[in-house]
Formats: structure tokens, sequence, C-alpha cells
């Protein structure tokens, strides 16, 4: 008889120990959730909002990635807007021109296969998926060079597909948008 | 008690065959991209062989290794035969046909897609075709599981189900449904055009469904694994399951929240919007539930153990484990992979953290950590514990195995902390060449060799492994006796109807899945003009 007791009372305190560790799981969970979202509404980091699409057959004819539209386009707010298109194994422009300081918007998508695109050094990483346009809002803190790789498998020459970005400084961007409506790193 | 002896060695010895040649692959791989290679090679080998490890080590290898260790366990664990005996030699044949396939089209370079398929890349159908064979064969696995469950639950009413099958089920459901993800993919997006019946595909679509198999698959992987910490390592070491309820909550969790999470594997794709990443996030984080619940059990379990044992102490427990027992090494070196994997896991969750690394080295890093390191050092020892079961001859070379079981460990560690690191600076992920001479990448360099030195290591930890199963299959004949799962330390008489069916859980399993992929893949079908061209794949072309 006291073995059974000894058993329960021994069951009772497993059970108790075991709900406690079952507690602060799921307070640790919940703490690492609750930091994300309000990280997320309150820096406002959140993914895209919608989805967008645009036919990768006539990209090149009309609409906005057509290849006189890509490059840097300065906004009347100030703010700069960037639209690239990856494809089978290269971006167009191969070298993107930012300001500094800036909010910018990329505006990009694919002409082929799916690619994706990173900046080194920053935590600017995003998908290009033929069909739908990417649209991804950053800011840059300091002029500097970046290359820029594709970073999703797109074909035998994915290792070859590097693109690169070049942040320059707030008034030379100015002055050279006051020449040129779309700008890379060539102008 | 094992019957079908045959069938069960069968698939261990097709899984570590394929095992060991997907592990070659990956070896050279680390090799040809990092520093230490210095000729030009062409580039598209190195995706071959990129798309011949991925498919081998993550359809091949865990679903044999599932297949095999759940008819251990429904012989074992229910002391009956397996019913479906012919069945369960359909699917292995299947799944060996299906690779054998699959292999073809991808080692003669007509399907360098990767395993992940990314359409619109479209290779060679065969290759697709026998990874069907493979799911297929794996689908008949699935049935037999649930078909001896019930017959067992019909002939023992009101008994509780060993917690070894009840584990393995969940396991078996899990696959069945999650696996429906890349079925739906390939079969009504991918073949038809790869068999040229049409030439556009949807590829933000066809990435949605490919989401809804990929993270589930991990979970597949992994339940192996956690039923040998529930269920084989209290007994190795002469201790005691510290919770069977806590057990079966641990793999409810699995089947229930393992599902609906597959989107955080597309934060940064453009074809699904903000809410539904969010509530993939959300569901993330639950799945590490089931995880920490499971770490609490077995360390408790553990302790058990060593008090038995005469550890004393707070700490100096640890000391008094039984640390000669290859089991008992590998379940910690696993739980501490586990440990380091899962705090990854935890970051990647987090679409803020995510972004940082998202498509880097870090990724490959953390599913080799988890799925290489934490999961495939437990088919090790399942492989050990079960040998002698299989072969009724001793395997005792255990110098031999802590060697091999330490050798995983640290080349495992030496392979992706430096991958992690890198990827934190920014390193793309399946590259076949990096120019290392470039200043913005030089010094990644370092990182890149040691972690192929990390490879080679892994190589001669897996070539070690099958020298010991090897030796094995020619060891002193003598009879194992019964194999026996752990019993828990407080067996319980009677047990909830919750935690010895699945009716609820499977339909909570599907509910969620149409809850959280529903709205995205309805709006994607309703979305028009996102067809595009296909992009044929292959040598010659």
């Amino acid at each position: 008889m006291a073995s059974e007791t000894d058993h329960s009372l021994g069951e009772a305190v497993a059970a108790r120990i075991e709900r406690r560790w079952a507690t602060l799981s799921i307070v640790i969970v919940g703490v690492l959730v609750g930091m994300a979202t309000y990280i997320g509404i309150h820096q406002a980091t959140m993914p895209q909002g919608r989805v967008e699409t645009a036919d990768p057959k006539t990209l090149h004819l009309s609409g906005e990635f057509v290849e006189s539209n890509l490059g840097s386009e300065m906004q009347a707010d100030g703010s700069v807007t960037v639209r690239a298109i990856g494809q089978q194994y290269s971006f167009t422009p191969q070298c993107i021109v930012v300001p500094a300081e800036t909010p910018i918007t990329f505006r990009a998508t694919s002409a082929d296969v799916v690619h994706g695109f990173l900046i080194e050094g920053t935590n600017i990483n995003t998908m290009l998926v033929p069909g739908y346009v990417t649209d991804l809002p950053v800011r840059f803190k300091a002029p500097g060079d970046h290359v820029m790789p594709c970073q999703e498998f797109c074909g035998i020459g994915h290792q070859g597909m590097w693109g690169k970005v070049k942040v320059i400084d707030k008034a030379a961007f100015r002055d050279m948008a006051a020449a040129k409506r779309r700008l890379t790193c060539v102008d | 008690m094992l019957i079908n002896k045959r069938l069960i060695a069968a698939h261990f010895w097709l899984a570590f065959i394929v095992f060991g040649v997907a592990l070659v692959l990956g070896a050279w791989q680390m090799f040809v991209r990092s520093p230490l290679n210095a000729w030009h090679f062409n580039p598209e080998f190195y995706y071959r062989s990129v798309t011949a490890h991925g498919s081998a080590m993550g359809y091949v290898f865990p679903t044999l290794i599932a297949m095999g260790f759940g008819y251990a366990i429904t012989e074992a664990s229910l002391e009956k035969e397996l019913v479906g005996r012919r069945w369960a030699w359909v699917g292995f044949f299947l799944v060996a046909v299906g690779a054998v396939v699959a292999m073809i089209p991808v080692s003669l370079g007509l399907a360098s897609v990767l395993y992940t398929f990314y359409p619109p890349m479209v290779g060679n159908p065969f290759y697709y075709i026998g990874v069907v064979m493979v799911v297929v064969g794996s689908w008949i696995w699935v049935a037999l599981m649930v078909t001896n469950f019930v017959i067992w639950k019909r002939e023992n009413p009101g008994k509780p189900v060993p917690l070894a099958m009840y584990a393995n089920v969940a396991g078996s459901l899990l696959w069945g449904w999650t696996a429906v993800g890349a079925a739906l993919e390939i079969l009504f997006q991918i073949l038809p055009v790869a068999l040229g019946l049409k030439s556009t595909i949807d590829a933000g679509l066809a990435r949605v469904f490919f989401s809804w198999t990929l993270h589930a698959i991990v979970y597949f992987w992994l339940i192996p694994t956690y039923i040998a910490y529930y269920t084989i390592f209290p007994r190795a070491i002469g201790g005691r399951l510290f919770s069977d309820a806590m057990a079966r909550i641990s793999f409810i969790l699995f089947v229930v929240v393992a599902m609906p999470i597959g989107v955080h594997h597309l934060f940064a794709d453009p074809q699904v919007g903000a809410g539904f990443k969010f509530m993939h996030s959300v569901f993330t984080g639950l799945v590490a539930l089931p995880t920490l619940l499971t770490v609490f059990t077995i360390c408790a379990s553990a302790e058990i153990a060593s008090r038995l044992r005469g550890g004393r102490g707070a700490f100096g427990w640890i000391g008094a484990l039984p640390w000669s027992n290859p089991i008992m090494l590998a379940t910690a070196l696993s739980l501490v992979m586990l440990g380091f994997g899962g705090a990854g896991g935890l970051i990647n969750m987090s679409y803020q953290l995510d972004a940082t690394v998202h498509n880097t080295q870090w990724i490959t890093g953390h599913f080799h950590l988890i799925f290489g390191g934490a999961i495939v050092i437990m088919y090790f020892a399942i492989a050990y514990d079960l040998w002698p079961h299989l072969t009724d001859r001793a395997l005792d070379s255990f110098g031999l195995m802590r060697t091999q079981l330490w050798l995983w460990f640290i080349g495992m560690i030496v392979t992706t902390f430096p991958w992690h690191y890198v990827g934190i600076l920014g390193m793309p992920r399946r590259m076949a060449y990096y120019d290392y001479a470039n200043p913005a990448i030089s010094p990644q360099a370092l990182s890149v060799t040691m972690s192929a030195i990390g490879g080679f290591i892994l190589l001669l930890s897996g070539l070690l492994f099958l020298l010991v199963l090897i030796r094995g299959q020619f060891g002193a004949r003598g009879e194992a006796g019964a194999y026996r799962f752990a019993v828990p330390l407080h067996m319980p008489e009677r047990i909830p109807v919750a935690l010895n069916s699945f009716g609820l859980w499977l339909a909570l399993m599907v509910g969620l899945t149409v809850v959280n992929y529903g709205f995205p893949i309805a709006q994607l079908m309703a979305l028009n003009e996102t067809s595009v061209p296909a992009v044929y794949v292959g040598a010659g072309r």
C-alpha cells in the first residue's frame, strides 16, 4: 500500500514539473512570436503587402519594365524608385546606382525563370518570380559598393549572375538625376 | 518480435547505400566550390550533382528509413506479424525503381533542376515520374501503417496503442498529407509541361504547392529520430521514459502544426501577401513547442537512468550516464545539434531576421545541421540498435561505433558552423563557383575551406558507418531476443481517447491546411495572366 502511495505521489510530482516546463515553453514561443509581431508593426518591416503581376512575354514591349524605364528614378517627393529585371544570367541594369540615406523602392521582376537577389552587407534580400512584381522598400545608410548575387538556382549559369549596387552621396545623386531621368552606374 | 526481417533489412540497406552515394556527391560539391579546387570544371556537373544529392537525401534515404523502421515498430510493438507483407514489398520496389528512373536523366544532365524543381525550368519527364514513384511507394507504407493500427485497435479495444506505434502512425499520416502539395505540383503543373502537352506554367503557384510539402517533409524525416529518443534511448541506457502522455502530445502537435507553416519558405516571394506570411510565421513558432517538450522529457529520462545507476548531485548525474553506449552518445550529440539547429530555425521563422539569411549559405547550414546532424545521427543509432535483431548476429564493434558518431558530430559542426557564418556575410547558396579573388568575396574563402574539410570528415564517418554494418552481417551468431521499447515511468492504465486515436488531429491537420493554404492557392488560381513560358533544361538543348 505504501508503494502504491509513493507511486501516485511520484506521478503527481512528475506531472507538476512537466506542466511547469510546458508553460515555460509556451511562454518562450509566445515571447518570440510577440517580438516578431511587435517589430513588424512598429517598424513596418512586413513583407510585400499585395500581389502584382507582370507578363514576362511582353515585358520588353510595354509597361513598367521596358528597357528605357529600367534604372533609378528620382520621384517628386525625393524618394527613389529602382526598376530592374533578372534574366538568365544577368540583371538589367547590371550595376544599380542609388543615393544613401534616402527611401528607395525596388520594383523588379524576372523575364524567364525564378531568380532572386541579395545585396551583401545589407539585409536586402528578395525573390524575382516570373509573372509577379517584387516591391521592396529599402534604405542604405552610407555610400559604398556592394555585390548583388542571384541567390536562387536559375540554371547552369547561375554562378555567373552577379550584379552590383553603388551607393553614392545624396547630393551627387541629385545632380545626376537632374541630367537624366533613369540612372545606372554608367551615367 | 521481428518476423519480416528481410523486408526491414532491405529498406535499411537500400537507404544506406543511397545515403553513401549521395554523401560522396555532397563531399565532392563541398570541394569543387571551395578555394581548395584550383582547376576549372563544367559547372553543369555541379548542378547535376546537387540535384542527385538533394533528391537522394531528401526523397529516398529518409523515406526508406521511415518505412523500414515503421515495419519494425509495427511488428515489435504490436507483437504480431505485419498485415500486408506483399504490399510492403510492392512499396519497396516502387521506391527502388523510382529512384533509378529519376536518377538516370539526372546523371545524364537532362534534369538539372535541383530537388526543389524550380519551374518554369522543366527537365526530363522521367525525373518527375521517378519521384512520383518514390512517393507512391511510400504512400503504400502510409496505408499499411494505418491498416495495422486500425486492426490492432479493433482486436484490443480500450487498450492504449504502444507509444512507438502511435508515433509511427502519426509520422505516416503527416507524410501522406504533406506529400500532396508536391504531388499536385508535379501532376498538374510540371508533368504536363515536361511531356509537351502544355508550354506554360504558373511559377508562383508551383512554389506555393511545393512549400506545402517542403516544410512538413522535415518533420517526416524527424519523426523516426523522435521515436528513437522516446522509445529506444531510455531503454538502451537502462532507464524509463519520463512521460508517455507528453510524448503523445508532442507527436500530435507535429501532425497538427507541421503542415500550415510552409509559406515561411516564401517570406521573400512576391506571390503571397503579408497576411498569410504572418499566419505561417506564427505557426512556425508553435512547431518549436513539441521540440521543447521533447528535450525536457528526454533529459528527464536520462536523469532517471543515471540515478538508477547511482548518479548524484544537481549536475553530477550527467557524468554517471553510460557514455560508452553508442545510443547514449548518439542521442546526446543529436540533442546538441538539435539545440543549435533549432535556435537557427527560430531565427528563420521571423521574417525580419529571415531577410538577412534568406537563400544564403546560412539556410544550407541550418538544414544540414538539423537533418544531416540531429536527425541522421539517430538513424545511425536506430540501425545500430536494430541490426542484431535483423541479422541474428552480434554487433559489437562499439569502439568503431563511438568513433563514427564522434566523427559525424565533429564533421557536421565543422561543416555547418562556417556555413552559417558565410551566410550572414551574404554568400548565396547553390553556386558552382565563387570568385574568391573578388575583394567582396575573399573574406569568405577561409570559412568555405573549413566547411569543405568538414565534408571530408563526414564522408569518412559515413564510410565507417557502412563498415560497422557490413561487419555486423558477418559477426558471431547469437539470438538477440525480443525487440523492446522503453517503458514509461508511470505506465498509463487508461488513456484519453484523444491520445490514442487520430480522428480529431487529422481533422485539424486538414482544416488548418485549408485555412492557411486555401486562400493563397485560390487567389493564384484565379489570377489569369501568371502562367509563364516553360524553360526546358538539359544537356544539348
